[in-house]
Parts: C-alpha cells; structure tokens; sequence
C-alpha cells in the first residue's frame, strides 16, 4: 500500500515536471486561460449599452417631440440621423448603420388624445435576431412607460398596469455575470482534458508508456499518476478565472466557496476521465487531439454556455447527459451566482461521479489491453 | 580532375548549429574534398562527424557558413533549385507518404521530376524488379516493413536518372537480407554509370565502396581507395583464442581495455583483435597466461578503429572496466517460453515459438524485419497478451504477474524510450524511484551509474538533446538502476556507430557476469558473436537456435569454409524460404 | 526561346497537378481529415441548428395568485395563454421562491392582493421576478411578461371603453421576420467550416509533412516551394468548398434559412475568406512546424475568435470599444457580416464591397507571407 502510494508520488513528481519543467509551457497554462476568459468575459455579451437608431417622425407634434426626448434621455437610444420617409432607412438598415428605425406615424398626437390608433412603428434588423430583440424590448418599454406617464398627466382613468420588475442574483441582468462562471469550467475542460490526453498520447509515442508498464506500476497507478497532475493543474486555472471573476470583474459571490470547490474538482475528475478514455483510443498525438477536438465541440455547445438546455430538442437533451460541462455549468451558475447549497447540487455532483467513475478505471484497463 | 568533372567539390565549407540550450555545435568544421563522378563514395564516420550535415549541404537543404560548395559543377549555396533539378537524395528518414500506395509514391515522384509516360514503362518494370516490391504495388507505404520502405525510398529517388544520387544512412534499421538487396541495387547503379554518395555506419558497406571518406567532428580524418585504407593496419590483426570456460565476448571485453590494444572484437568464437602498432609484436598474455593468437588479413573495419582509436581511443576504456573474464552461466532457466504464438486477426507474427535462457545468459533474437522479434520481445514484457503458449519470466508471466515480478527485469525500448524533456538526473532520479529506490540507496545508486556511463557532464542536459550514444547510455543506465535479473534489449544498438557498439556491449558482458541474464534483438550480426546463444526467427517461426559457432555451422558450405555471421543468417533465412515456397507449390 | 519556356511552365503545371493529387488521396485517406472536414462541419450544423436555440420559449413561470378577483385571473390567463410562458399557479409567495431557488421556475409573476382595487384607481402592479443567472433568458422573460401584461391592459382599456393614452408600437423585425436564431447562427457556421477546413485543417497537415520529414525529400527535386503551397492549398479549397454546399444545403432544406442575396456573390466571398483561412494555417505551420503547437496556435487565432469575436454568435456591438477594435483584426469579422447580410438581406453592395476588400487584401497579404516563410529549407 506505502509502495504504490510512493510509486503514485513518483508518477506525480515526474509528471510535473514534465508539464511545468519549460518556463513556456508553464505560461501556456496559466496565461492563455486568463486571457481567454478576459477577452470572451468581454465579448461574450448579448446587452446592448448603445441603440442607434433612425428616426422618422412624420407627425411632428410636440407630443411625438416628447416622445423622442424620453427614447433619447434613457441613455440607451442614440439618434443617428433624422429621416423625412421611411424609404430612406432601408439603406440605413441594410448597411447596418442603425439597430432601429423608429417611425412615429401621422396623427400620433391626435389618435393618442382623441382614443384612436396612436401608432409607433419600430423596425429592426432582424440580421442578429438577438440584438434586434434587445433593443426592441427596450424600444417597448420606454414607449410603454410613456403612455402610462401621458395618461397619469392627462387623468384618465382606465386600467393601468405598472410591472414592476426585479431580477435576482443579477440585478442589472449583465451578460457577463451569466458568463463568466461559466467559462471557469469551458475553459480548464479544454486545457485538462487536452493536456491529459496528448500526456499519454506522447508518451505512447515515445514509446515511455512501454517503459511505465514494465515498471513495477499498475495501470491504475498510472491512471491515478496522470489524472492527479492533470487535477492540480485544472485546481490552478479554475483558481485564476475564479480570481479574474470576483477581483477583475467584481461579480460577487453568492455560495459557500466549499461547495464550489467540491463541484469543482468533481468536475475536473469527470473531464480528465473522458481525457483519459480519449488517449486510451487513440494510439498517437494527432489522434489523440483530434479526438478531443471532436468530443470538446458538442460538449460545449451542449452545455447550456449559450443556450439554456432546457431549450434543446429533447433527443439532444438525453446526450447531454454525459456532458460534464452541462453539470458544472450549473453547478458554477447555481452556486456562485444563486447561492445553492450542496443538498441542491447533489444531483450534479453525482452525475459527474458517475461520469469519473466510468471513465478512469476504462481507461486504466485500457491501458494495458489495448490491441496493438 | 578538374573541378567540372567532379561530382561535388567542397572547398573549406563550415557549418554550425545552435543547440536549444544554447550550446553551439560545429558540425562541418572546415571541411575540403572532391568526390569524382561515376564513382561509388562512402562517408563513414560515428556520430555526429556531419555526414548528414555534408550530404543535406550537397542537397542545397542547408546554406554553409562559409566555404563554397560544387555539386555537379553548380554552386548548391547560389543556385539550390539547379542542382535540385538534377539530383536525388534520399534522406535519413525517406518521407514516404504512408497513406499513399507503392505505385502512387512512386508516381508522385515520377511526376515531380517530369518523366514522360514512355519513359516510365522502361523504368519501372526495372525499379519494381531491383525492388521486388512489383508485388505490393497498392499496398499503402505505412503498412511496408522498414527494409521494403527503404527500398521504395530509393526507387522514387531513382524514377528518372540523375546526375548524382545522395544516400544517408540508407540501411539504418534495415534486417541483413534487405540490406543486402538494397546494396545490389546501387552497386548496379554505380555500375550503369551513376555518380552515388552513401554516408553509412556499417563498415563492411565502406568497405566495398571505391572510395571511402571518413570523418569525425566535422573533419574529414582520411580519404581513399577503402583497400589503401584498410592496408594501413597491416600487420596488427590477430585472431585469439579465449582460455577455456571463459567466453569469447570476456576476452574481447579484456583486451579491449588494454592500452596497446585499438580494437578487439569477438569472431567465430574466438576475438579478433587490432594492435595499435605493427611493429614487433609481443606474444598476447592475460592474467600471465598466454593465449594462442593467430595473424590475419585485416578488413576495413580493423583500419577504421584503428585510425579513431588515436583520436578518441581513450574515451572507451572505462565501458570495459572491471571484467574478469569468467563465465557466470548456471543451469537455472530464469526464461521459458513454450509453444508461443501471436496472432494479428488472420495473421501469425509469432507461430510456435519455443526457447529457454538459463540465468545469466547472453541470448540473441535474430531475424528479418517483420520476423516476429519485437512481438515475442512484447509478451515476454508483458506489454502484449500471447494468443496461446506459455511464457514464463523468473517464473511468472509478465502480463498478470503483480509489481515484484517486473521488479526483476529492466527494459531498454527500440527507441531508448527517455523523457525529452527531462534532465539525464530527473530521468535517472525517476525511474529508481518506479523501483523503489529511496533517500541514499538511490543518490549512491544513480551516482554510481553515472560514473559508470560517463553521464556527469550531462547531468543537467534535458535527455532530448543528448548525443546519439549517450541516449542509450542513459537508457540503459536507467535500466539498470535497480539491478534487474534479467534484462530485455530491443535494437538497443540501430543507428550507434561501431565505437558506441564496442561500449554497449562491452557493459552487457560485465553484467552478464555478474549474473545478470540479457536477452538481445539486434540487426547487426556481427552482434550475435557476443551472445552465448541465438535463435533465428523468420516469419514468426524458429529457424535455427544455437551458439554463434553452432549458426556459422548451418551455413558452411564446400565454397564457403568461414561465412560470417551475417552470410549464415541469409543461407539460413533463404533456405527456409525456399523450402515454405516449394511446400507451398 | 518561347517553346522552351512553354515547356517549363508544362512541366510546372504537371508538377502542381500530381501534388494536388497526392493531397486528394492523402486527405480521403487519412480519417483525421475526414474527422475535421466532414465530420465536424455535419455534427456543427446539426447542433448549431437544433442545439442552440436562443429564443426563449415556455419559461417555466411561478404565478403567485395572492388576489383572487376576477380581473387577477384575467391578467394570470394572459400568462397562461402565452406561448413563451409555461405557468405554473402557487399560492403563496414563499413557495414560489422556493421554485426559483430549486430551479423549477425561472420566473415569478405576482398579482398582489389589491391588483382589482389598485386597478380602478388606476395604479395597478404586477411583480416580475426572474432568475438572472442565466441574463440572457431572464431578460427576455422579462420582455415578454411586460408585452403580456401591456397587451392585455390595452385590451381592457379599450373594453371599458377609456379614450386615449394608448400607443400601439407595431414591432416589425426586417430579414428575419419569425425573430429565429436559426436564420443567423446556420450562415454563421460557414465562418467556423471555413476556419475548421482553412486553417485548422491545412495547419496540421502542413506541419505533418515538416514533423514526419516528407519534406526533406520533396524538396530535392525540382519542384519550388510556390508549386508545393498551391498543391496543399487547392485540395483544402475543394473541401472548403464543399463544406460551403453542405451549409448552405443545410440551411435551406433543413432550417429553412432564406437565402436573399446571390448564390454566385456568396461563392466568391467564401472563397476569398477560405484564401484568407488557408493563407493563415500555412503561415501557422509554417512558423511552427510542429502539429501540436500548429493546433493550439491556429485554436487561438482563428479559432475562438471566429466563434466569440466575429458576430457569429454575439454581436461586437455589444462589446466595449476596446474589444471591438481587436474585432477587426480577425477576418471572421468581415465574413460573418457578409454571410448575415447575403442570406437574410441580400446583394447589398454597400456591405459586401468593402468587406470584401479587407477580406481580398488580407488573402494577398497572408498567401504572399506563407510563400515568403516557405522555403526549401531545414533546420
């Protein structure tokens, strides 16, 4: 039992070096997950901060005057050019000059006193569906609470219904909030689970794998000597994002840091598990990082990063069940931004347990019946 | 000759490369020649002399320092394309396209030098038949053995004719028969008129060269007809006979240690041995005994080591030191292997196979590639499950047998399998550790190695950058930290040059005589004379098994009265091929 | 003079052609070429046209009745109605927190005990909560609950007959009128096909041929290094091509993504992307020679920047100036604006041109960079 713990040490010690022995490499695993979720902390963003917009106002009233003023003071909605016809905007529209043409249509200020139709046209280019209907929900909005504000002045009575909305665990609806928490587990699934596959893809290559098996190790110390290395430096980078996350980006932490931590690693398990499956398969280094590529792909895309799963055809839904980062998506969105406890994360965390108790002891098996 | 009619004249070219970690290595230093055209030129030397470096120069692949090079009366540095136009060259490495067919390398290449379709029906009818590989024409390169990829290499250098045909190193790794094919090959092409530059480390190949430049860090050391050559160590060749019960691979190991001594190395049971000097000779003695010694004819080879043995002849004392001479072979069988067979779905690699090493034996597998060595070198590790049959190795068999069994045994991989990016300490520090050496057990065992290998200097050197030979210095010294019983060798010795070989295997004799049970696979034949008994496997069955004396016996005919060893392993291959080819008509 | 001259550039072509053909055989032959070049572009149009979806529909949503009137159940039916809510009626408040809280709901709409008296005096509430973990889906809930809660006090406006103080705001949402992500993510793929096939792709095997040393031998005959870029980049064109197909195939049969522009205008700026991605992975392998390091580099530089930074997915506009000028850097960029504009604008040339030009002028740039880099040299 001493021996194979020593011999697991030895395993560790020599993997470590490997990995952090070239100052290059170890910038490589510290530097491009920092950037990377800076950059994309960024970018990936659906809000919009700025509308410009195109306005026609063919009614030309003071009300319809009063009405821009309002879109205008929200801060959001910037006139970028004020057009006589609608015609006009098509090219406006089509060059991506403007997100919005807002029409105030003729009579505005008549139908809107008198109980008529008082229109207000909104056109949106429909090109990214995702920041038109942003900046239409906006657009509504504002035009709604200008009604109720016209009518409260003017005294008419009438159903009047005021939402009144609040968002929790996000107040101000950021984008990043949402993403950043998650890209602490995007982020270090790539790196772990490359870094643990092409380990044993090289040394397969360089024919030390063979070297390994006659040793006195078992191929579970073997699998336990490339997956803790592979942990720690996963621990490292989840560790630096988590840093760029509440220190950099200052979303406050809502969760036990425990609970984070645990899911965490859980996480790490399930994905150098499925590195480890990945490099049993694959016989070389080219293999072996196509392989990745190929399964890191879906994973992400089926991770709820983008879209929430529950929005995925149901077929697709079931695939996701062995997706370790759905799990830790979750588990990093719940706990971090909700606050969940560990009783609610349970189902999560024992899905990736699972997923670590499949993968590991497969590939320690495979390492040494592997045809060829 | 004037300098337009030589194949290539290199006037004063140097070239040096910056290491990784930044120590500059001078690989050309200096160097002038005149290869002639028509001629069959060989650049012999052992690591890092800059053959290749010459030969990728000629190429127009490396721009010189300084210096002017002529290849084919162009200057290669100014006008690379030219002379690319004109010659061929096959590398170290021959970049075949492994997804690619026999016939669709073959055409690639016959498309990239522009031969026109009448020409290619004359060609290749005659490159298929030098080859033989007329057979495999839709086989896909990858799935070749090394010798017919060697083969296939030269044939696409060879789809038009060129003025100059540039060969490195062409029989690296490649089994005795496919080297010998290979040969027969250029020496035609000499033959038809082709001017041909062959670097290699085999010096029989030298030997029948008609000229022969031999090199050594970066210089060019001598150059000549290989008999004038060889006539320099006249008079200083022996054949000795070992004392009884002691093997002939101790004496040699003993008197290569000797300081009067250039070079000694075993045959025929007995050890050939080179003196420095010819002048008088004194009876040999060893230990105050004499030893019957008879005076032979030398061969190139005796010239070669004589001539680096005034350069570098003292860096390979210590490999030899510490050997007494005594055989330590005890009747115990330590390796037992009965009845093994090895399929790959419908085909046999190893088809019955049978053989027993007794502790502390040195025991060769010999055979062409493809023969099933590696295979059954694979099961005996236990890196491989067998089909059926029984393997036992000290008692247990490797695949199931649990941490202790594979304690016993060290491992040198084909390819000295080392971390690259490991120092030659952390190397060395780990694997006594995955042995289970700790705290000063396994400072003083990795120190005591060290010394023994000369590793010292290199200590702090990541592995990967490590010469050639001190690679599989290191692999074996790693091999042998935890002093295994028995020790698996594959091809521990492809691609060292013969000074490296001498030291390789002068360390296996001193293990060997502590007890140490050694199992070889080896290409070089001349290897097998260090071995107390070999087997010969072909097509994964046991041809012949026996001592190297037992072997040569097979193969003596009324013509040949002393074959080498190399002759013996072809007659043997060759006769049980005939004899499969009959049974199968 | 002439004839011989003819000649040389015969031989060149036949030199160009049996490279391109051993590129063809090895890229059908090799399972890893299959892998990036068919395999992945199929499984990305697949998950990206059924996977992500980011329209919000069927948000599972608490409502609290903490009023029972009947004008209460009028406004919870405008939920119950809707279909991008999927209401679940609670009692109390305290339980649908507990259903945000556990996830079962992403949202709480509550109706307070005086909504019917509130709403004679005309200053009615209803309270929307909603879970902003996941922002994009709570602000889109939160778009539609207002939109419900407008659209049914109009109606009851109108009903009790109160003149005025309405404004209808008639939302109309030009090229993609169905608001579906589909229409913008599936012409978005092209751009990662591209960058998969382009640059990825001719990354590894360029860098394969230096790694293997196939090379050394290549180069000593009298083929120029100019012949052996065009015989890697024509193949990986092909399939680039094909890939295109597959997409826009994909797009139109499948998803039912309209393609307005011309077929023919697209073609051509495909290609010239596909130049700009071929020129990027000869350039990448050529600077690294080695595989791995080739993958990693070409992952981060044409890559990801193609998935996060070109618009494919989130839109620079809404990005902080700082990031959207590096968005400028990368020629994904321009492409996703064409591909966005050509299938759901159509031939607008103010877009296409000039995007078109930086995407021209860094083919010639990069695929003039990757001749001078490649040189028949080793070591």
């Amino acid at each position: 039992m001493l021996a194979s713990l020593l011999r697991i040490l030895t395993l560790i010690h020599k993997e470590l070096l490997v990995i952090l022995k070239d100052p290059k490499s170890r910038a490589s695993l510290v530097l491009p997950p920092i950037l990377q979720c800076l950059i994309f902390g960024y970018a990936a963003t659906y809000d919009l901060n700025t509308v410009p917009y195109a306005l026609v106002d063919l009614d030309r009233s003071a009300t319809s005057r009063e009405l821009v003023s309002k879109l205008e003071g929200s801060g959001i909605f910037r006139r970028q050019t004020t057009l006589a016809q609608i015609g006009q905007a098509v090219t406006l529209l089509n060059t991506q000059k403007v997100v919005l043409v807002v029409v105030i249509e003729r009579d505005f200020e008549r139908q809107l006193a008198g109980g008529g139709k008082a229109a207000v046209q909104v056109i949106a280019d429909g090109r990214n569906s995702n920041t038109s209907g942003v900046a239409l929900g906006y657009a509504n909005t504002i035009i709604a609470d200008f009604a109720n504000d016209w009518r409260s002045r003017q005294g008419l009575s009438g159903p009047v219904v005021e939402v009144t909305s609040r968002a929790w665990f996000n107040p101000q609806l950021e984008t990043r909030w949402t993403m950043i928490p998650s890209l602490i587990g995007t982020i270090t699934m790539m790196m772990t689970m490359m870094l643990t596959a092409m380990s044993v893809a090289r040394e397969r290559e360089e024919g030390t794998f063979d070297q390994l098996l006659v040793a006195p190790f078992t191929p579970t110390e073997i699998m336990i000597g490339k997956a803790v290395p592979s942990m720690i430096v996963g621990i490292v980078q989840s560790s630096a994002i988590l840093i760029v996350a509440l220190f950099w980006f200052q979303i406050p932490f809502a969760g036990s840091l425990a609970t984070l931590s645990l899911g965490l690693a859980l996480f790490l398990a399930a994905a150098i598990g499925f590195g480890l499956f990945l490099s049993s398969l694959a016989s070389n280094m080219q293999q072996a990082m196509i392989l990745c590529f190929v399964f890191l792909m879906p994973f992400m895309l089926l991770s709820g990063l983008m879209s929430p799963v529950d929005n995925m055809p149901e077929v697709l839904q079931y695939a996701t069940v062995i997706n370790p980062l759905k799990y830790a998506i979750s588990i990093t969105r719940r706990v971090y931004l909700e606050g969940a406890h560990l009783t609610e994360m349970l189902p999560d965390m024992l899905a990736l347990v699972a997923i670590a108790a499949v993968t590991m002891p497969v590939s320690a098996w495979m390492f040494r019946h592997r045809l060829n | 000759m004037s300098a337009s009619e030589a194949a290539l004249v290199a006037t004063d070219v140097r070239k040096t490369f910056v290491r990784n970690t930044g120590e500059v290595v001078e690989a050309l230093a200096g160097v002038s020649l005149q290869v002639e055209r028509g001629a069959l030129t060989a650049l012999v030397g052992p690591d890092g002399a800059g053959k290749t470096t010459l030969l990728r120069l000629a190429s127009g692949l490396v721009v010189p320092d300084s210096g002017s090079l002529d290849v084919i009366g162009i200057d290669v540095t100014r006008f690379p394309q030219q002379v690319q136009d004109k010659i061929s060259y096959m590398p170290q490495r021959f970049g075949l396209y492994e997804d690619l067919s026999v016939q669709e390398n073959l055409d690639l290449y016959a498309d990239l030098h522009g031969v026109p379709q009448v020409e290619r029906n004359e060609v290749y009818p005659r490159l298929f038949g030098m080859t033989q590989l007329g057979r495999f024409k839709e086989r896909p390169a990858g799935k070749l053995s090394g010798g017919m990829k060697q083969k296939l290499g030269l044939a696409c250098t060879l789809v038009r004719s060129p003025q100059l045909l540039l060969l490195d190193e062409p029989t690296v790794g490649v089994d005795p028969l496919s080297r010998r094919e290979l040969w027969e090959i250029v020496f035609q092409l000499v033959k038809d008129g082709l001017s041909v530059i062959v670097s290699t480390s085999y010096l029989d190949e030298a030997e029948r060269c008609e000229r022969a430049v031999l090199m050594h860090a970066g210089r060019i050391l001598a150059e000549g007809r290989p008999n004038e050559i060889t006539a320099s160590a006249k008079g200083c060749c022996f054949l000795v006979r070992a004392p009884d019960g002691m093997p002939a691979r101790s004496l040699q190991a003993r008197l290569f240690g000797l300081p009067d001594i250039a070079d000694a190395v075993p045959e025929a049971g007995r050890v050939r041995v080179v003196r420095r000097s010819s002048a008088a000779p004194p009876p040999f003695e060893l230990d105050g005994k004499s030893l019957e010694a008879e005076a032979v004819e030398p061969r190139f080879e005796d010239a070669f080591m004589l001539l680096f043995d005034a350069i570098a002849g003292d860096q390979r004392r210590e490999s030899h030191a510490g050997i007494a001479g005594q055989a330590s072979v005890n009747e115990e069988t330590v390796v037992e292997v009965r009845d093994l067979v090895r399929m790959f779905g419908n085909f046999t690699a190893v088809d019955h196979v049978s053989f027993k090493v007794r502790r502390g034996e040195v025991y060769g597998l010999l055979g062409p590639n493809g023969a099933g060595k590696s295979t059954t070198f694979k099961m005996l590790c236990g890196l491989l499950p067998a089909t059926s049959g029984t393997l036992h190795v000290a008692g247990e068999n490797l695949l199931t047998a649990g941490a202790k069994a594979r304690q016993r045994l060290g491992y040198v991989a084909q390819k000295f399998s080392l971390y690259g990016q490991l120092t030659v300490d952390e190397n060395l520090e780990f694997f006594a550790s995955a042995y289970g050496l700790r705290g000063s057990s396994r400072r003083e065992r990795i120190k005591a190695l060290k010394e023994q290998f000369e590793l010292d200097r290199f200590s702090e050197l990541p592995s990967g950058q490590l010469p050639g030979g001190f690679k599989q210095r290191l692999a074996l010294a790693a091999a042998l930290l935890h002093q295994p019983e028995i020790l698996f060798l594959d091809e521990a010795t492809t691609g060292a040059d013969p000074l490296a070989r001498r030291q390789f295997w002068g360390r296996i004799t001193g293990l060997s005589e502590r007890g140490v049970t050694v199992i070889v696979t080896t290409h070089f034949m001349e290897e097998a004379e260090y071995c107390d008994r070999i087997i010969i496997l072909d097509a994964g069955k046991n041809l012949a098994e026996g001592t190297p004396l037992d072997i040569r016996a097979h193969a003596e005919t009324d013509r040949d009265k002393a074959p080498t060893m190399e002759q013996a392993f072809i007659a043997i291959v060759e006769k049980q091929r005939r004899k499969d080819k009959e049974g199968g008509a | 003079m002439s004839t011989r001259a003819a000649n040389r550039r015969l031989a060149a072509l036949r030199r160009i052609r049996a490279l391109i053909r051993k590129e063809s055989w090895q890229l059908l032959r090799d399972p890893s070429s299959i892998a990036i070049g068919i395999v992945m572009p199929m499984a990305m149009l697949i998950l990206f046209g059924y996977g992500i979806n980011l329209d919000v529909k069927n948000v599972p949503v608490a409502i609290v009745m903490e009023d029972d009137s009947a004008e209460a159940r009028s406004v919870a039916s405008a939920f119950e109605l809707s279909d991008y809510f999927s209401a679940m009626p609670v009692k109390t408040m305290a339980a649908a927190q507990e259903m945000l809280m556990s996830s079962r709901a992403n949202a709480i709409v509550r109706i307070p005990t005086d909504f019917a008296r509130n709403l004679k005096a005309g200053n009615a509430q209803v309270q929307v909560i909603v879970n902003g973990a996941d922002s994009n889906t709570a602000r889109i809930s939160l778009g539609y609950a207002q939109g419900a809660v407008g659209v049914w006090a109009a109606k009851e406006a109108a009903r009790s007959g109160s003149s005025g103080g309405v404004i209808t705001v008639e939302s109309r949402l030009w090229f993609n009128e169905a608001n579906d992500s589909t229409y913008f993510l599936v012409p978005g793929l092209i751009v990662l096909v591209m960058t998969l096939i382009g640059a990825m792709l001719t990354a590894l095997v360029m860098a394969r041929e230096w790694e293997r040393g196939t090379f050394e031998a290549l180069f000593v005959t009298p083929v120029n290094a100019f012949e052996i870029l065009l015989g890697k980049t024509v193949p990986y064109f092909l399939l680039g091509l094909a890939g295109l197909a597959l997409c826009v195939a994909g797009s139109k049969l499948l998803f039912g993504v309209p393609l307005r522009g011309s077929l023919v205008i697209l073609t051509v700026v495909s290609m010239l992307y596909l130049l700009v991605a071929l020129g990027l992975g000869l350039v990448i392998s050529s600077a690294t020679k080695n595989q791995f390091i080739a993958s990693q580099v070409t992952m981060l530089v044409t890559y990801l920047p193609a998935m996060m930074l070109s618009g494919f997915v989130f839109d620079p506009r809404s990005m902080p100036v700082a990031v959207q000028i590096i968005t400028y850097i990368f020629p994904a960029r321009y492409f996703v604006k064409l591909l966005q504009t050509l299938f759901l604008a159509g031939n607008i040339w103010s877009v296409i041109l000039p995007n078109a030009a930086v995407l021209a002028g860094m083919a010639i740039a990069l695929l003039a960079l990757s001749v001078k880099l490649t040189r028949k040299r080793i070591a």
